[in-house]
């Protein structure tokens, strides 16, 4: 079992504090679903995990099995097992899903050591299956041209190739219609298990109904304030983020 | 025979790019000199003298040597481009070249001589060790004499004539005298007037009508049984329905001791004959690269270059078409990647002479560090002229906030019947897509590379396999400076 550990995070961008002192640790085999309104600190928090240059964490720290990857670069975090699922994944022109796939995974292999090219794309072609992506998928350039449905299933057919330990799904539903968070869904749920801890990130709960989550977490400027199960969520569709806001309030 | 001068007390070539370093650099960083005997050595400067030893080594005819000391009085003549060029051109010290080298002896350097990032460039680009000798100048001569007689005998079975210049001249000069200088006169600028007063070495091909040549034609072989052309003099004939590729320099770093590098390719296309030139350079840093290529293109024949131009300190080279016979067609393709210190200045000349002539020009550019990478290029089509079509389209990459790139595309399409379209486009590779390869396990500088290598990549497609193979690992290894 691998932990992902975060203690008393403060981020900044720029001047501006934005994650106010989180503290969340997320073992393998659960899923943790993060929601609250716009502007809480969501996606900030995922993106200084995974070491996005313009966030600057201030104090607090992020260890994985009790290390700290706060000194790792973007690409060593990625290494050691931390996946991000962007909200807006950047176009890649010229480079094609296969092609890109395939220069991550050898710069997961030991200096000098080859990628076996025939096992690689016997891999590809089992994961494209299991989502149902058709193979035509994998010779286009990655994310360009491609529909906000298209850009979701190739961020989780990458998560499902780079086998990462922890994965955080920043607002992973946000435009898709029923169909397509279906398919994304049915991806996260395949890859769901022992081996993988995943950090939903999300503003509605709709996702949630397809996607269980084992815990539910409110984050509330910048902090986490509120902390359940699955309940939580339901909660929280039926009485609004006023809710949360009110009772925060009055305690 | 005997040298003009005695090479050991003369200075290095080198010396003059190092006494200007205008580019912000030390140029004599990367460099590397050793002492060489040449057999036949015009020693350094350019004067009538020179000119009339070149070409009684090479045993030439009354005509050509009349047409060299006729381009060197136009050399002396012409004043540099420089009020459209760079001021760089203005660094070049004419009297401190040597225009003519014949190495007859073995070098004496050895490998052990030759600096380690040179070995591992080498190492990186997977060049079998009998030319890695060769490319670091160890040996005098590389062992393909036999690759390349083994296809020159091929190809004669069909009648087609493969040599070197000096060779075609002796041997072909019926061939070769009718369209040598026709298609750019000496005149034409500065430096195709000083080729063709000293040019040396160079490829001739003529393919008789009807011939496609099945397999591409490889200078490769050919000037590495030689010395490497410093005022190559190339001239390709291709007769009426034939086809013919040729394939020019290679990938590996070209370690040069001569600075200025001033070639002259000359291509006739006759009725409905086609013709494919590519042509991947990669130049020490201290070279001046100044290259006239243009090709002539009669009724319905097809010429198309295919450019690649990595390294040197200034490279100046406008592949060119003229289109004089209806339906002709012209295509130029280009790539190139200018580096901290170095200067592209490539780009296209379509010059429509004939109705129903199409031409094409795709250039492509990146520009990393304080790289600078231009593009120019003329389209011309005149009044007189109905149904023409250009389609031109430049995109530059820049890669580092300090990297520059300009675009200096001249249009003149006279006339309404005619179809002509440009696009330009200016990216940067922007930190988020960098962060986004990096959170999937590459590198910063794998990140880079994945991303030129993108920018390129539907052009890359057009080279020869092998040559886009070794292009993305030249591309990775230019890549691995520019981040951090």
């Amino acid at each position: 079992m691998h932990s992902l550990e975060i203690k008393d995070l403060h981020v900044s961008i720029g001047d501006k504090e934005i994650v106010k002192g989180l503290s969340l640790t997320i073992k393998t085999g659960e899923v943790h679903a993060i929601m609250g309104p716009n502007g809480t600190g969501k996606s900030t928090l995922s993106k200084a995990i995974a070491g996005h240059p313009d966030y600057t964490i201030t104090s607090g720290d992020v260890l994985i099995d009790g290390k700290s990857i706060l000194e790792m670069e973007p690409d060593e975090r990625a290494r050691a097992g931390v996946f991000l699922a962007f909200q807006y994944p950047s176009e890649i022109p010229g480079v094609t899903i296969a092609n890109f796939l395939r220069a991550a995974q050898q710069a997961r292999l030991a200096e000098g050591e080859e990628l076996d090219a025939t096992a690689y794309y016997k891999k590809l072609y089992s994961k494209m299956d299991l989502l149902k992506i058709d193979r035509k998928f994998t010779s286009r350039a990655v994310n360009e041209g491609f529909s906000g449905g298209e850009k979701k299933r190739c961020e989780i057919l990458q998560m499902a190739m780079l086998e990462p330990i922890f994965s955080l799904m920043d607002e992973t539903d946000s435009g898709l219609d029923i169909d397509a968070l279906r398919i994304v869904a049915d991806g996260v749920n395949a890859q769901r298990g022992e081996k993988l801890g995943v950090l939903l990130i999300t503003h509605y709960q709709r996702l949630l109904d397809y996607i269980v989550p084992d815990f539910v977490h409110v984050m509330w400027d910048g902090r986490i304030v509120k902390s359940g199960d699955k309940s939580l969520a339901l909660e929280l569709e039926a009485k609004g983020y006023d809710w949360v806001k009110k009772e925060l309030i009055h305690t | 025979m005997k040298p003009l001068s005695d090479p050991e007390t003369l200075a290095p070539a080198e010396e003059a790019a190092v006494e200007n370093p205008s580019v912000g650099i030390d140029q004599s960083a990367g460099n590397f000199s050793y002492d060489v005997t040449y057999e036949f050595d015009a020693g350094t400067g350019l004067n009538e003298k020179t000119v009339r030893y070149i070409s009684s080594v090479k045993k030439e005819a009354q005509w050509i040597l009349d047409f060299r000391l006729k381009a060197l009085k136009t050399f002396e003549s012409m004043p540099l481009p420089t009020h459209w060029a760079t001021k760089d051109l203005e660094n070049i010290d004419f009297n401190k070249i040597r225009y003519y080298l014949s190495q007859g002896q073995k070098p004496k350097r050895t490998w052990d001589e030759v600096p380690d990032d040179i070995k591992n460039t080498f190492e990186r680009l997977g060049i079998p060790e009998q030319e890695r000798k060769f490319l670091a100048g160890v040996e005098a001569q590389f062992d393909s004499e036999a690759a390349y007689s083994n296809i020159k005998d091929i190809v004669a079975k069909q009648g087609v004539i493969f040599c070197n210049s000096t060779e075609a001249l002796r041997e072909h000069p019926e061939l070769f005298r009718k369209w040598f200088g026709k298609v750019i006169p000496t005149s034409d600028n500065k430096f195709s007037a000083l080729n063709s007063a000293v040019f040396s070495g160079g490829s001739f091909i003529y393919v008789p009508p009807g011939v496609k040549v099945a397999q591409p034609l490889q200078a490769y072989f050919r000037i590495n049984a030689e010395n490497f052309g410093q005022f190559e003099r190339t001239l390709i004939i291709v007769d009426e329905g034939a086809e013919v590729t040729y394939m020019e320099g290679c990938t590996a770093p070209k370690f040069s001791t001569s600075t200025l590098h001033s070639a002259v390719v000359e291509l006739v296309a006759m009725k409905g004959a086609k013709i494919q030139y590519i042509t991947v350079q990669n130049w020490a840093s201290n070279v001046y690269n100044l290259v006239t290529k243009r090709g002539l293109a009669h009724e319905e024949a097809e010429i198309k270059w295919i450019d690649c131009n990595l390294g040197s300190r200034l490279t100046m080279k406008y592949p060119g078409v003229i289109l004089k016979g209806r339906k002709a067609r012209g295509e130029v393709i280009s790539i190139a990647l200018a580096n901290d210190g170095q200067h592209q200045d490539t780009g296209a000349k379509m010059v429509h002479a004939a109705d129903e002539t199409t031409s094409t020009i795709v250039s492509k550019s990146i520009s990393v560090g304080q790289g600078r990478a231009t593009y120019r290029g003329v389209v011309h089509i005149p009044k007189h002229l109905k149904g023409c079509k250009n389609n031109t389209e430049c995109d530059a990459l820049l890669i580092n906030t300090n990297s520059r790139t300009d675009t200096y595309p001249a249009i003149t399409v006279r006339g309404d019947q005619h179809a002509v379209q440009h696009e330009a486009s200016v990216s940067k590779v922007s930190e988020e897509q960098i962060f986004y390869m990096q959170q999937r396990g590459l590198t910063e500088g794998q990140a880079m590379s994945l991303s030129v290598n993108g920018f390129i990549n539907d052009l890359a497609r057009q080279f020869p396999m092998e040559y886009s193979v070794e292009l993305k690992r030249l591309i990775d290894l230019e890549m691995e400076g520019s981040v951090g």
